[in-house]
């Protein structure tokens, strides 16, 4: 090999010449974190094959095989693989279907929750002034309520339905959101460059949107992928008391509610299957923002 | 003769704190004028209210602020009739300012490219490969070199020197008629300190721009400035072309400035000092505010505030003592 200093030079050169920002953020996008990704990927497949995958018929029971075990247990049928529930459900076809409302509803609810959140926390501490003090004394009122009986004061309200559930969980959640952004925010905005954009004669949207919100995203996403175990857990507490998801339709939560009494009893597979089924997609969602988090900061990327 | 581009007159600017009850007279009564291509160099102590009087220029207040008093025009035109609408767009376009701390003036999300390209946008509405050539060549104008790949790098992946004159390419991408350079190298350390003035100064020469430098560097002011301007407690105490300052200081706070400034060809074994303590800006005593710490204060210094006066070509001086002379 040649390796005259000419050369050296010639490769560190073209080293410092990327070819294009956007193949050095495609790059460090494949060190993404695989398993969180995979499960992630597997339950959007699930939540949306779900009509295939399912080998029963989640809400209809056969009452003849009620309680049956897992496979691999003594009484244990390959027709029902992770055994039955007390009306003779599969519970895998329910894990199935019950992915689909689990996944939209906290999806859709960590979203509008994080909107909403994210846009008064900006603006309370951005604008600051009355705003500041409207939007603050309004989280710290509903911060000062109990989360679960306000869900249940809400649901009364509405009808019992997925979409209404996301509303619900939203209305309760926002205010976590508005606090930390508002606390960044106010660090942020006495930053020299966010000055230096005031006195470059930008607007005040324009400094909220380009400037504040991206630098603000980091804690809003590690939130969002926080609040997303939270807002699972949630949703299954509203279904198990009758004012999320109605019953014959399959949720985690629901399950995990379902079968708590079963844990006394030995029916362990009832409530454990649904936990292990939450638990797996809250350690993703956490392991995929933390990834995140260091993805979007440019600093860290170490491009 | 150059044209006249910035004429502030008696301009009053408070900070009102306390529901009121407090009143901090920040800029209390500051007049000068600055013409194109001229550079007028503002001096001070920490407090003095040099920050706020550029910040009253731009109209950005803090949020105690306000201007409640004297006449700002720039280019002729006069700033307090101005909309916020308006100054939005001066800001940036025709005033361009550079902070105290350019380290931490840039947003660490953004490549370098697209944060210069920022007021070039908002001001300019340039886009595509116009905008590249004009980043290219603002690059190339603050001795940057590579700046193809310069402009895809982010502000963590420079040094301290470059980061500046980044900053600096922020202010005049513009093309600004004034540039305000609020104590833009405090941070440095002096071999780039150096570098980044005789840069500024090339670039001023080179635009022809007017250029307000705010420092409390007197060292910087002999090197950058035309004029300069002393200020002391919001007021401005005299103001003189630059040599005229030095040579005869007429005012005694000037005077005892300029002596604090230790001199490399005389030894000192102790550093002279002002005695006393700046005034507290809420409570000025009546007079010139100096007049506790002056050496040469008379019954009126304590009395009466003293009027702004001539004492030489373009050289004006707030001081009783020079009345009449």
């Amino acid at each position: 090999m040649d390796s005259s200093p000419a050369s050296v030079i010639d490769s560190v050169v073209l080293s410092a010449d990327r070819p294009s920002r956007w193949s050095g953020l495609l790059r460090s996008f494949y060190e993404a974190p695989f398993v969180p990704l995979l499960i992630l990927v597997l339950l959007v497949l699930t939540a949306v094959g779900a009509d295939w995958l399912a080998p029963h018929d989640p809400t209809i029971g056969n009452l003849r095989a009620r309680y049956l075990p897992p496979v691999w247990e003594e009484r244990g049928s390959s027709e029902y693989l992770l055994g039955t529930d007390h009306m003779g459900r599969d519970v895998l076809s329910r894990l199935i279907h019950g992915s689909r409302i689990s996944l939209v509803v906290a999806t859709a609810a960590v979203l509008l929750a994080g909107v909403i959140g994210t846009t008064l926390g900006i603006l309370s501490g951005f604008r600051g002034g009355w705003i500041d003090q409207v939007v603050m004394r309004l989280t710290d009122a509903w911060m000062a309520l109990p989360t679960i009986s306000f869900a249940i004061l809400l649901a009364a309200l509405l009808r019992p339905s997925e979409w209404n559930l996301v509303v619900i969980l939203a209305a309760v959640y926002w205010t976590r959101y508005a606090r930390v952004i508002r606390g960044e925010v106010l660090s942020l905005k006495e930053r020299d460059f966010v000055r230096l954009a005031i006195v470059a004669g930008c607007s005040r949207t324009r400094i909220m949107g380009t400037h504040i919100l991206p630098n603000i995203a980091n804690s809003a996403i590690v939130m969002a992928t926080l609040q997303f175990g939270v807002v699972i857990i949630a949703e299954a507490t509203l279904s198990f008391l009758g004012v999320g998801v109605a019953p014959p339709q399959p949720a985690w939560g629901l399950m995990l509610f379902e079968g708590k009494s079963g844990l006394m009893t030995g029916f362990w597979w009832l409530s454990i299957f649904p936990g292990v089924c939450i638990m797996l997609v809250v350690l993703a969602a956490n392991l995929l923002g933390d990834w995140f988090r260091v993805w979007s900061d440019p600093q860290l990327r170490q491009l | 003769m150059t044209e006249l581009l910035l004429d502030i007159r008696n301009l009053q600017m408070h900070l009102f704190s306390n529901r009121g009850m407090r009143v901090v007279k920040a800029v209390d009564g500051v007049s000068f004028t600055l013409s194109e291509g001229e550079t007028m160099g503002i001096v001070g102590e920490s407090g003095s209210g040099k920050t706020m009087t550029s910040l009253s220029i731009l109209r950005l207040l803090p949020t105690a602020g306000r201007i409640v008093g004297g006449e700002m025009r720039f280019a002729g035109e006069d700033l307090l009739a101005k909309s916020d609408k308006e100054m939005q767009h001066i800001r940036g376009s025709q005033i361009a300012m550079i902070l105290q701390d350019p380290m931490m003036s840039l947003n660490p999300l953004f490549t370098i490219g697209e944060q210069i390209a920022e007021p070039l946008r908002v001001h300019r509405h340039m886009r595509g490969a116009s905008l590249f050539e004009r980043l290219k060549e603002l690059l190339h104008g603050v001795r940057i070199p590579s700046p193809e790949v310069r402009l895809r790098e982010y502000p963590h992946q420079m040094s301290g020197g470059m980061r500046q004159r980044i900053v600096g390419a922020i202010g005049i991408s513009c093309e600004p008629r004034l540039l305000i350079a609020d104590e833009p190298t405090t941070s440095l350390d002096v071999t780039i300190q150096a570098q980044y003035l005789q840069l500024l100064k090339d670039i001023q020469q080179r635009a022809g721009l007017a250029m307000l430098f705010i420092t409390h560097d007197i060292g910087i002011v002999a090197k950058m400035c035309d004029y300069v301007a002393v200020m002391y407690a919001g007021k401005l105490v005299e103001r003189a072309p630059m040599r005229a300052l030095f040579r005869q200081p007429k005012h005694p706070y000037t005077e005892a400035l300029l002596r604090a400034v230790p001199r490399i060809n005389t030894p000192t074994d102790r550093l002279w000092s002002i005695e006393g303590q700046p005034p507290d800006l809420a409570d000025i005593p009546p007079g010139c505010p100096f007049s506790p710490r002056c050496p040469v204060a008379e019954e009126r210094c304590r009395r009466d505030a003293p009027p702004e006066v001539q004492v030489g070509p373009k050289h004006y001086a707030r001081c009783w003592l020079q009345e009449g002379s």
